[in-house]
């Protein structure tokens, strides 16, 4: 008994069930936007079924583009569709909140707390990312394999290493979002920069067209830039394109991204914070 | 409890001067202030915009280093141990709120909890009492934004105070507020360091904040302290003056007596001010027994016009 109250006060525990908490909120919060969600799911699944005819076409004159037979082309569109708002495939999330708390100098009373920024803002983003998975994910996700033959795994274990591969895409575009989003310090109006971030996330991740199906060095290029950790290998995951050690360096390749983009927002947020003072007060 | 000693805070500030150059400019914020709080004090900071008070909050709190000088706030210096610092002060923005907007008062409250690691029975009675002294009871599962201003601030006062701070920063927090409001907020705090002994720093621009709750004043203004003392003291220092009001039978010539001056005159009625420190008695007396008097009142000075003379 006693192991187990040393074990719950210590420091690590305490800030695990903090920031459970955190991403509790951000989950319920978001789930309090019900006509949002709705308004996405319908978005999502119109745009799923335009891409999908597109796609159709594509692969019915270029059969194996980008190494996908039609039925995995379609399925990548359906992930795509699925995956959009949890990982913030075409940005938004949070980072418009932080950069106007920025703005204010409300961050002030974020900076007041006993509390990590980054660790709060990801674990509030981790509760939204979960959310919109099962509010805004499943329903374009099922409204696709309905409608077309689609190439989804039978077996439990792809689909929970698609969730793992999930979770850690996601964490990768929390970090490239938290950049994003501190750059407000020196910015102050993010409008410029969350745009530029949407393009560039929508082109790289692989939202509009895998990215094996760009030609030659660019490419391959984007397939090792983070972004593609955030749909391509998500998709790749659940298409069992992955196997073996090809399996666990995909997921490795996530997780190096994200640490490593964690670690640069750590390193621009000490930065940042010594700005802070003159926004306001 | 917070000790503060020639403080300085120096912005480095970037202007354009001409197509591509900047020149660099200092701008000095606060300008080495000193001053000390003790335990279970109650202190009314005051200042117009821009003197400097956000700055010093900022730098009691840790967020903002200082350029010079020593600082100590419940013996730890606030910018080396941000952290540890914040589970042991409370702060509250009548113009920004620390509650989560989108969810019920009660959320935020638990995330509190977990944040500044508050023992289970403390909390449960911290939040009891809040709740009963700042009538949250029927809000507790109100989503925030569905708040009025007062009701918010009511919960923002809570959610600073259930982690027992020693020392509790208030910015503003009557701001906005219905006078039913402000008064339920400043029984409150008074309450608070009645029972609690904890000490306050409160900034507000609402002066009646300070005569009701605050014995001591500071005024800060270019980043430094003009005064510091009681409320009383400050009138003396402002060279304030009290009014005497009086009605006389007739439309007469402005009143002339020696030790006052005749500010206005309206009909019958005549405004005499004399410095607050003098006694009204004789003055009463002379213009009695000089002039055709009816009626009479003396008016007390008003803090407000105490400060903008000083400002000036």
């Amino acid at each position: 008994m006693r192991e187990w109250n040393g074990l719950r006060d210590a420091p690590a525990v305490q800030a695990l069930r903090l920031y459970g908490l955190v991403a509790a909120g951000g989950f319920r919060r978001f789930s309090t936007y019900r006509a949002a969600t709705a308004a996405g799911v319908f978005t999502n699944t119109v745009f799923g079924f335009i891409l999908a005819y597109t796609f159709i076409a594509l692969w019915h004159e270029r059969p194996q583009l980008g190494g996908y037979d039609q039925a995995q082309a379609l399925t990548f569109v359906w992930v795509g569709q699925a995956l959009l708002a949890p990982a913030a495939l075409l940005g938004f999330g949070f980072q418009e909140e932080l950069q106007e708390r920025i703005r204010s100098g409300d961050v002030a009373v974020d900076l007041y707390r006993p509390a990590d920024l980054q660790l709060w803002w990801c674990a509030h983003d981790m509760g939204r990312a979960a959310f919109q998975l099962l509010g805004r994910g499943i329903v374009p996700m099922a409204a696709g394999a309905l409608a077309f033959e689609l190439a989804l795994p039978t077996a439990v274990h792809t689909w929970l290493l698609f969730l793992l591969s999930v979770a850690l895409g996601c964490v990768v575009s929390f970090a490239i979002r938290y950049l994003v989003g501190l750059a407000a310090f020196w910015l102050l109006d993010g409008q410029g920069i969350n745009m530029i971030n949407a393009l560039v996330a929508m082109l790289l991740s692989g939202t509009l067209l895998p990215l094996t199906v760009f030609p030659g060095a660019f490419g391959d290029i984007a397939q090792a830039l983070p972004w593609a950790a955030m749909l391509q290998v998500p998709a790749d995951v659940l298409l069992g394109r992955h196997t073996g050690a090809g399996l666990a360096g995909a997921l490795a390749f996530q997780a190096v991204w994200g640490a490593a983009l964690l670690a640069a927002g750590r390193a621009m947020q000490a930065v940042a914070t010594r700005k802070v003072v003159v926004q306001g007060g | 409890m917070i000790e503060v000693e020639d403080l300085r805070k120096v912005f480095a500030v970037r202007r354009r001067a001409g197509r591509l150059r900047r020149t660099r400019h200092e701008v000095r914020a606060v300008g080495g202030i000193s001053f000390s709080v003790p335990r279970g004090e109650m202190v009314g900071y005051i200042g117009p915009n821009g003197a400097g008070k956000s700055t010093t909050i900022k730098m009691l709190t840790g967020i903002l280093t200082p350029s010079s000088g020593r600082l100590r706030v419940a013996g730890i210096d606030p910018a080396r141990e941000r952290t540890r610092l914040a589970r042991r002060i409370g702060v509250v923005f009548g113009q920004r709120t620390t509650l989560w907007w989108d969810l019920p008062l009660l959320d935020s409250y638990r995330l509190m909890r977990r944040m500044y690691r508050i023992p289970d029975d403390r909390y449960h009675a911290n939040l009891a009492r809040c709740t009963e002294l700042l009538d949250l009871g029927d809000l507790l599962e109100v989503p925030v934004r569905q708040l009025s201003l007062g009701q918010r601030m009511r919960g923002d006062i809570a959610a600073a105070l259930l982690h027992d701070p020693e020392v509790l920063y208030l910015d503003e927090p009557t701001i906005g507020l219905d006078v039913l409001s402000k008064a339920k907020v400043r029984e409150f705090l008074r309450e608070l360091n009645a029972d609690r002994g904890t000490t306050v720093l409160l900034t507000t621009h609402d002066l009646s904040d300070i005569e009701q709750l605050c014995k001591r004043v500071m005024v800060i203004d270019h980043g430094r302290l003009m005064y510091d003392g009681d409320l009383d003291g400050l009138h003396a220092v402002g060279e304030s003056e009290r009014m005497l009001v009086i009605d006389l039978e007739r439309e007469l010539p402005p009143i002339d007596v020696a030790g006052c001056r005749t500010v206005k005159v309206e009909g019958p009625r005549q405004w005499l001010a004399f410095p607050a420190g003098a006694s009204a008695a004789p003055l009463v007396a002379e213009v009695a027994e000089r002039w055709p008097l009816v009626d009479l009142s003396v008016r007390e000075p008003d803090i407000e016009d105490v400060i903008a003379r000083m400002y000036a």
